[in-house]
């Protein structure tokens, strides 16, 4: 395996013109010759089906959920980041570049990043063309936001719901194309293997989640905008249908994994209450414009918040990080959180949450400017919790959030298997090692809409590919493989439970591969994982039949593909001993305890080539930085 | 401080599939906590089922945060239970009481056929929505995002309407298995946006007609949807649909 970023020549803010004129453009009459398969409908999936669809291709678009309106990304809260300078803030394409690499702890690939940057005010257009409600002030200009790592207003937002009007234009863009009959949806499908034809990515198999059949599915390229695999933790503020089974089945049959320890723990989360817990709720990043964070100075003060006089509140992050404050990325603030909380300081029944405060800015704007601002999330902590966020502080703890690692591509989001492209939370490629708040919008939209729609044809009109139909032996191949991994998983009529295997697993990866990382916790991991899944094959207990509507079944298969996936996410972490972004070893602290980066040994992205079952072979793209000077990332 | 834990009975519409007779079935919880979801007491319940050798109830949902739009199911005779403006994800037990029967039925409405237990099909929806329900804008081909200035009340009316998830609460609602407040949420989000005028007159027709040919009866105005809606969407959108409408036909 070879990895070739086909990064283009050239200043880097002419690469991204240069290339689309470089690239070959498919005649349009033979567009619709050329059948497209994309996995996935949210952001990424969503405006890449549509967009292919009104360019002219045959479109094949699959999605677990019973509409595509459903994806994930409806879940999104805060908002998306585009560089519009609309508040006269010093914002510029440059200026979002710079805080996305930097942000990301310089383990990004510089030239992804900053076309993410410039097609970011596209988005912004296309979006508001398509009737997305986005925030206004009273003159009917456009309301923004401050998100973490930025000192600019940048973040577009719709209330709390950004990512579903975002997710409602992609999905009226698609149900027109579908209208039109370029688009065929397939919704209700799950894609459980990939189908590879002479070397290329030519099809995929899928299973009917209504009837259990097994269908076959050919094209001339395959898009794979599935997500992200945070659900590998059991619990994360990730969607219950959120899963890694095709970038892991794709991984299986040759696509590399790039940095799979790179993984988001969002700080402000509902604190989980109990061992019945399913999920666990996000509240906007927003909420850290207006509300303080902080802790007793006390340790084990139980007093009622509201009785600790404020000489004996610890505003932490506003006391470290006094340019940042509140305000510093999501990495370095859900780490001080654990910090915090370790020391005995943490609050609440479990002692495992610190508070967010927004006394003082009620004070400041009144009850009503906050309300409306964020009401829709008060009222859910409320729900959630019986407790009030306008009496007393809210509780709040990290959770397992976004994962920045992936699937590798290139700079056509291609990944090592030629055809398979992989778009979205997906792949591995802006954010380096951190994600700032507001980009992964940003980043899906970006490769649905703009990137993708035009370097794939570069791949067809490239390409020469065999004529082939579903009969192909690789079809049989495939179909037969998924078939006998759900035999498998009905014959063995264990024990326990699908949901026991998952939660056991995630609390391993949550305890070594968490906010926190060690040599001796991850090699813990790695003889616990692998002894997990071998119980799983033994003493799994999958209900039901495969030829009907069967949930756990499917849960089954995925966390089947979790026992695996957990094993290389330790795997990744253990080899990079040094400290970026998401990925903190505690081995490698400034003396401050900030993440330290070894530049001279780490400044590459980690692919993993799949051997064989618990054996990789690791391949290194290395970083180069020609634009951006690395730093000791300072939020101080 | 420890809650008290309630002891839950359930009356659950198991059906196993689309062309199966369904009937209630019994089922009792035990030791719920009032925190837990609506949904995480199934889940528990399920565990116990499949630990028995017996098939879970199958229930649609996916964000357990009342933003997709995928669970739903009417409990007590309501749809999405007894706490207004939430979706069935979003209800806590603490809405219960020790010793309760809870009754629950998929989405009951013609254009909803069941599939299995609680879950329906919603795919009506999608096809009102690929009648008409967008812009016809072209990927890139479009003006810069300040050639459209909408003042903040009118954003904020458009977004009021935006908010439907198209959980179908209404139509389950509905004595007559109406879809008005969904189609008239949607074509009320771009009536009032100057995005959405050039097409409103063929966007309406398109997608009453559909909605029609999907088989959702008409709205007499009985109110229901609004009631259920757990985005409490009201019913002015069913008022700016019908003059949308009219407008239209008028043409
Ligand atoms: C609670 C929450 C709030 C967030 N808030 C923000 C925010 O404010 N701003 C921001 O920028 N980002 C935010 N994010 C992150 C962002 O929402 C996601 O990273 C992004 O939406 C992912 O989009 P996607 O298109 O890559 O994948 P998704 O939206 O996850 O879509 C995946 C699609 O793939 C399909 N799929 C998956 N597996 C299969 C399979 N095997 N077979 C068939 N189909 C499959 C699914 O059905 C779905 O259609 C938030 C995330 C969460 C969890
Ligand atoms: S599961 Fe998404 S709204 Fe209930």
């Amino acid at each position: 395996m070879k990895l070739d970023s086909k990064v283009p020549d050239g200043p880097l803010a002419e690469k991204w013109d240069k290339h689309k004129f470089d690239m070959k453009v498919v005649n349009p009459k033979n567009k619709r010759k050329f059948t497209i398969i994309v996995v996935g409908t949210g952001l990424a999936g969503g405006a890449a089906a549509a967009t292919l669809g009104e360019l002219g291709y045959k479109v094949k678009n699959f999605c677990i959920q019973d509409s595509p309106r459903r994806a994930h990304s409806i879940a999104a809260q805060g908002g998306i980041n585009a560089a519009k300078n609309y508040q006269n803030d010093g914002d510029s394409i440059w200026r979002l570049f710079h805080d996305t690499i930097k942000g990301g702890d310089y383990r990004g690939r510089e030239a992804n990043t900053y076309r993410l940057a410039q097609v970011s005010n596209a988005i912004i257009d296309q979006a508001v063309a398509q009737g997305v409600p986005f925030a206004r002030e009273y003159g009917g200009e456009f309301a923004n936001r401050s998100f973490g790592g930025a000192l600019v207003s940048r973040t577009f937002y719709a209330r709390g719901q950004t990512g579903q009007q975002l997710l409602l234009g992609a999905y009226s863009a698609l149900m027109r194309q579908v209208n039109t009959g370029r688009v065929e949806m397939f919704p209700r499908r799950e894609m459980v293997e990939l189908v590879i034809i002479d070397g290329k990515a030519r099809g995929i198999i899928t299973r009917n989640l209504i009837t259990g059949e097994l269908e076959r599915h050919l094209g001339d390229a395959v898009v794979l905008g599935t997500g992200g695999y945070g659900m590998a933790y059991y619990l994360s503020t990730n969607a219950i249908n959120s899963n890694a089974t095709a970038i892991w089945r794709a991984h299986k049959r040759g696509a590399a994994f790039a940095n799979p320890c790179y993984v988001q723990i969002h700080p402000t989360c509902i604190p989980r209450s109990g061992d019945y817990q399913s999920k666990l709720t996000l509240m906007s990043e927003s909420l850290r414009n207006d509300g303080r964070v902080w802790v007793p100075k006390k340790k084990g003060d139980k007093r009622h918040p509201n009785d600790i006089p404020e000489e004996e509140r610890d505003y932490y992050l506003e006391r470290k990080y006094p340019t940042f404050g509140n305000m510093v990325p999501r990495d370095v603030a859900s780490r001080n959180a654990k910090m915090v909380c370790d020391e005995g300081r943490g609050v609440g029944d479990t002692g495992l949450a610190v508070y967010l405060d927004f006394a003082q800015a009620i004070k400041d704007f009144g009850r009503k400017t906050i309300e409306e601002r964020y009401g829709n999330l008060f009222d859910m902590y409320k729900e959630i919790t019986d407790e009030d966020g306008y009496e007393q502080p809210m509780r709040i703890y990290p959770a397992v959030h976004y994962t920045m690692g992936g699937l590798w591509v290139d700079y056509n989001l291609m990944s090592t298997i030629p055809g398979l492209h992989v778009i979205g939370e997906a792949n591995f490629s802006d954010h380096g090692a951190n994600r700032l708040g507001a980009s992964a919008l940003m980043q899906g939209l970006s490769d649905g809409y703009f990137v993708l729609p035009a370097t794939i044809g570069d791949y067809l009109g490239r390409e020469k590919l065999e004529k082939v139909t579903t009969d192909h032996e690789a079809f049989a191949e495939a179909e037969n493989a998924a078939r006998e991994r759900i035999e498998k998983l009905l014959s063995i009529k264990g024990n326990k439970t699908p949901k026991q295997f998952h939660k056991e697993l995630g609390e391993i990866l949550w305890n070594y591969v968490g906010m926190a990382r060690n040599e001796k916790g991850l090699k813990t991991a790695l003889e616990k994982i692998p002894k997990l899944r071998e119980e799983f094959w033994q003493n799994v207990k999958v209900p039901g039949t495969a030829d009907s509507l069967n949930k756990h079944l499917e849960f089954a298969g995925r966390i089947a593909d979790y026992l695996e996936l957990a094993e290389l996410m330790a795997t990744d972490a253990l080899h990079r001993t040094e400290s970026c972004g998401g990925h903190f070893r505690e081995e490698s602290q400034t003396e401050e305890g900030e993440a330290l980066r070894k530049d001279d040994e780490f400044t590459y992205v980690a692919a993993w080539e799949f051997k064989e079952l618990g054996k990789w072979e690791l391949h290194k793209e290395p970083l180069i930085f020609e634009n951006v000077t690395l730093t000791q990332r300072s939020y101080k | 401080m420890e809650k008290k834990t309630l002891n839950i009975k359930l009356k659950v519409w198991r059906q196993e599939n689309k062309d199966a007779k369904g009937s209630f079935k019994d089922y009792e919880v035990k030791d719920v906590n009032p925190d837990m979801s609506f949904l995480e007491m199934l889940d528990e319940l399920n565990e116990e089922l499949i630990l028995k050798d017996e098939i879970p109830i199958e229930f649609d949902n996916d964000c357990r945060e009342g933003i997709c739009g995928m669970c739903g199911m009417v409990i007590n005779g309501t749809a999405h239970g007894p706490k207004s403006g939430s979706t069935t994800c979003e209800i806590r037990m603490r809405h219960f009481k020790d010793g309760d029967t809870i009754l629950m039925e998929p989405w009951r409405a013609k254009p909803f056929p069941v599939l299995k237990d609680l879950v329906v099909d919603k795919s009506a929806f999608d096809r009102i929505m690929a009648a008409g329900g967008y812009t016809s804008v072209r990927t890139g081909g479009v003006p810069e995002a300040r050639t459209f200035l909408v003042p903040h009340e009118k954003a904020e009316e458009a977004m009021d309407m935006a908010a439907c998830i198209g959980c179908g609460a209404c139509v389950a609602a509905c004595p007559n298995a109406s879809a008005s407040l969904f189609v008239g949420a949607k074509v009320s989000q771009f009536a009032l946006l100057p995005q959405g005028r050039p097409e409103a007159a063929r966007r309406v027709e398109a997608m009453v007609a559909q909605m029609d040919e999907e088989g959702f009866g008409a709205c007499s105005n009985h109110g229901e949807c609004e009631a259920v809606c757990p985005k409490e969407i009201s019913i002015k959108a069913i008022a700016r649909m019908r003059r949308e409408y009219l407008a239209a036909s008028i043409k």
